[in-house]
């Protein structure tokens, strides 16, 4: 299976960023983060995958100098 | 438990130097240590003669590597020293992992029975030197152990190798064909030959220690992520034989080594893990690691075996077991090219093969590295992260890395294997270590199928496979089941299913098939260049 690249997240993708920002208020810059790894490695188990997630990182990565 | 004494070996005047007639030997080992003195014994039980030089006289100070893993117990009990090792190590296959005092995770590193060797065992490499120096005493005619013999320059010539070597009683110079540079992670040999020691130094300090003291701790290895005995950093405790614990902690990069090895400020920190039970130092030392190699381990005529080749940290019992990995896959090839039955380009397959081992140690061993002292920023927010999930979330504790401990290395890729034809689906693959299992012999005697392998190339026909009648010269055929061997808990049916395979002399599958021709088995020989002479 490919990385999806296109919209997949429904009629819940507004709500959904929104949530991620509300999930770092009143957090520390450190807390961000470690929150934001947390999250990275929990989807990264989800999705199980090395060759999407590999995808991802260098989509990710890329997107840097866009 | 009298604590281990130390007893220095004799020095003897050598023949080159008493006036003694010259001895001479094939193979020049650079180095006493279990790396050195191993491959002594291997060549040894190949017929071929060995003299080993050391610039010391005395086993290891202090307890150095300790964790000896399953697939180093094998080739020590193929070298004959396996069984002692075993039974006065600490046999041990429970690893648990702590964040702060709570365990976040354990690991059974041999989950399976019907082995001969456990998953570890922990004795202090004094013990493993001195029983591998015991065990060169059994073939006087082919190892001659030269102690306080300091080698000061190697150099080589299309014909062999020369040493320059230095005594008590003055220099003489050694003539072999081969040199093994077995002589430690601050090789002279390879400084001397400036080859390029790649890799990564890690700032980060430890300090190590080796504490007696009479507790009922579990034989298992525990790690602590930041413990509240050790604010944090982390502490690693193994147990060792003697009432001897072998305790590990990180000091950050800015400690004072001199400092912190002064008993009056270790003793504090053991106390704490102790819990005020009465201890006594045996040995501190501290320490920064790299993980590193050089390019090439083969350099025409001198080999480059063990930490002279690579070193890694500690964390992962990957040096000493690495190295003995290198021993394993070396001496029958060196065995071979000296005695003419196989042709010098085998030995770049211990190139090939043990660059491939090392890099694997080495990556593993720096993962490990990097979770456990993590650069500040977003480094350490992943690894604390994964700690964090870890308490309640099953995937993260998989991640939590504390050390990945050694295991056979895989040689899927090397260019000695041949066919893998077709085959049952079963856990044995062409390129592994053989697996053991237990058998029962002619008179329904136990043994085990790991002890009729190894030492030369073996045909190993299983189940209801069929071998070819006639065997090539330098084969020896080990059947089990139908008049053979019997399998006697089912684990050789289980693990091998109805196949044949050629067995390396180091215990590796090097092909596999269901029902081969004689043609076949030789074709497989010939790719391991051991059918010259026959």
């Amino acid at each position: 299976m490919a990385l999806k690249t296109e919209f997949n997240l429904g009629t819940d993708s507004d709500a959904l960023f929104n949530e991620l920002l509300q999930a770092h208020e009143g957090l520390s810059r450190e807390q961000s983060e470690q929150l934001n790894a947390g999250l990275i490695l929990i989807m990264m188990n989800h999705i199980g995958e090395s060759g999407i997630i590999r995808e991802a990182v260098a989509r990710a990565r890329a997107a840097l100098d866009a | 438990m009298a604590r281990y004494q130390f007893e220095p070996f004799d020095y003897v005047t050598p023949p080159e130097l008493s006036g003694a007639a010259s001895a001479s030997a094939p193979v020049i080992i650079v180095g006493a240590g279990p790396i050195g003195l191993a491959a002594a014994i291997d060549l040894a039980t190949h017929g071929v003669a060995s003299i080993v030089v050391d610039d010391n006289n005395v086993v290891s100070v202090g307890s150095r590597a300790i964790c000896w893993a399953k697939r180093s117990l094998e080739i020590f009990d193929r070298l004959g020293v396996g069984e002692r090792m075993l039974e006065k190590g600490v046999t041990w296959k429970l690893g648990r992992v702590y964040r702060g005092d709570r365990e976040v995770y354990n690991f059974d590193l041999l989950p399976e029975d019907g082995h001969k060797f456990p998953a570890f065992i922990n004795l202090q490499q004094y013990y493993v030197e001195q029983f591998l120096v015991e065990r060169c005493a059994d073939f006087p005619d082919l190892i001659d152990v030269r102690f306080k013999n300091r080698v000061l320059s190697v150099g080589q010539d299309e014909t062999g190798v020369t040493a320059e070597i230095d005594t008590p009683d003055g220099a003489y110079t050694l003539r072999g064909e081969y040199l093994l540079a077995c002589d430690g992670a601050n090789s002279r040999i390879r400084r001397q030959f400036g080859l390029d020691f790649e890799g990564r130094h890690f700032e980060e300090r430890f300090l190590i220690a080796d504490v007696e003291m009479e507790a009922d701790f579990p034989s298992e290895r525990w790690f602590w992520f930041a413990p509240t005995f050790h604010p944090g950093q982390s502490a690693l405790l193994h147990k060792q034989p003697d009432n001897i614990y072998r305790i590990d902690l990180q000091l950050g990069p800015d400690a004072d080594p001199e400092e912190e090895k002064k008993p009056e400020n270790v003793i504090p920190r053991i106390e704490k893990i102790v819990g005020g039970r009465p201890f006594k130092l045996d040995w501190v030392s501290v320490y920064s690691f790299n993980c590193r190699r050089i390019d090439r381990f083969v350099h025409d005529r001198v080999i480059f075996v063990g930490d002279s080749a690579h070193v890694v940290s500690p964390f992962g019992a990957r040096g000493g077991n690495g190295g003995m990995h290198d021993v394993d896959n070396l001496c029958w090839k060196l065995a071979g090219v000296v005695t003419g039955d196989a042709a010098p380009g085998l030995l770049e397959s211990y190139n090939d093969e043990r660059v491939h081992g090392a890099d694997e140690n080495i990556r593993n061993s720096s993962w490990t590295s990097r979770f456990m002292s993590p650069e500040p920023g977003i480094e350490m927010a992943f690894r604390n992260a994964a700690l964090s999930l870890a308490v309640d979330t099953a995937f993260a504790r998989r991640v939590v890395n504390a050390g990945r401990l050694s295991v056979p290395c895989q040689l899927a890729d090397s260019p000695l294997n041949g066919d893998d034809a077709g085959g049952p689906e079963v856990p044995q693959k062409v390129g592994m270590v053989a697996l053991d299992a237990p058998l029962s012999d002619r008179d329904g005697r136990p043994t085990w199928l790991m002890n009729q392998l190894g030492g030369r190339f073996v045909c190993l026909v299983t189940g209801d496979a069929e071998a070819p009648a006639d065997l090539p010269g330098g084969v020896e055929l080990v059947r089990i089941g139908r008049g053979g061997f019997g399998d006697a808990e089912g684990h050789v049916q289980e693990r091998y299913g109805d196949a044949v395979y050629l067995v390396r002399p180091d215990q590796h599958v090097a092909a596999r098939w269901v029902a081969p021709g004689v043609d076949d088995i030789r074709a497989a020989l010939a790719r391991c260049a051991a059918t010259i002479a026959a």
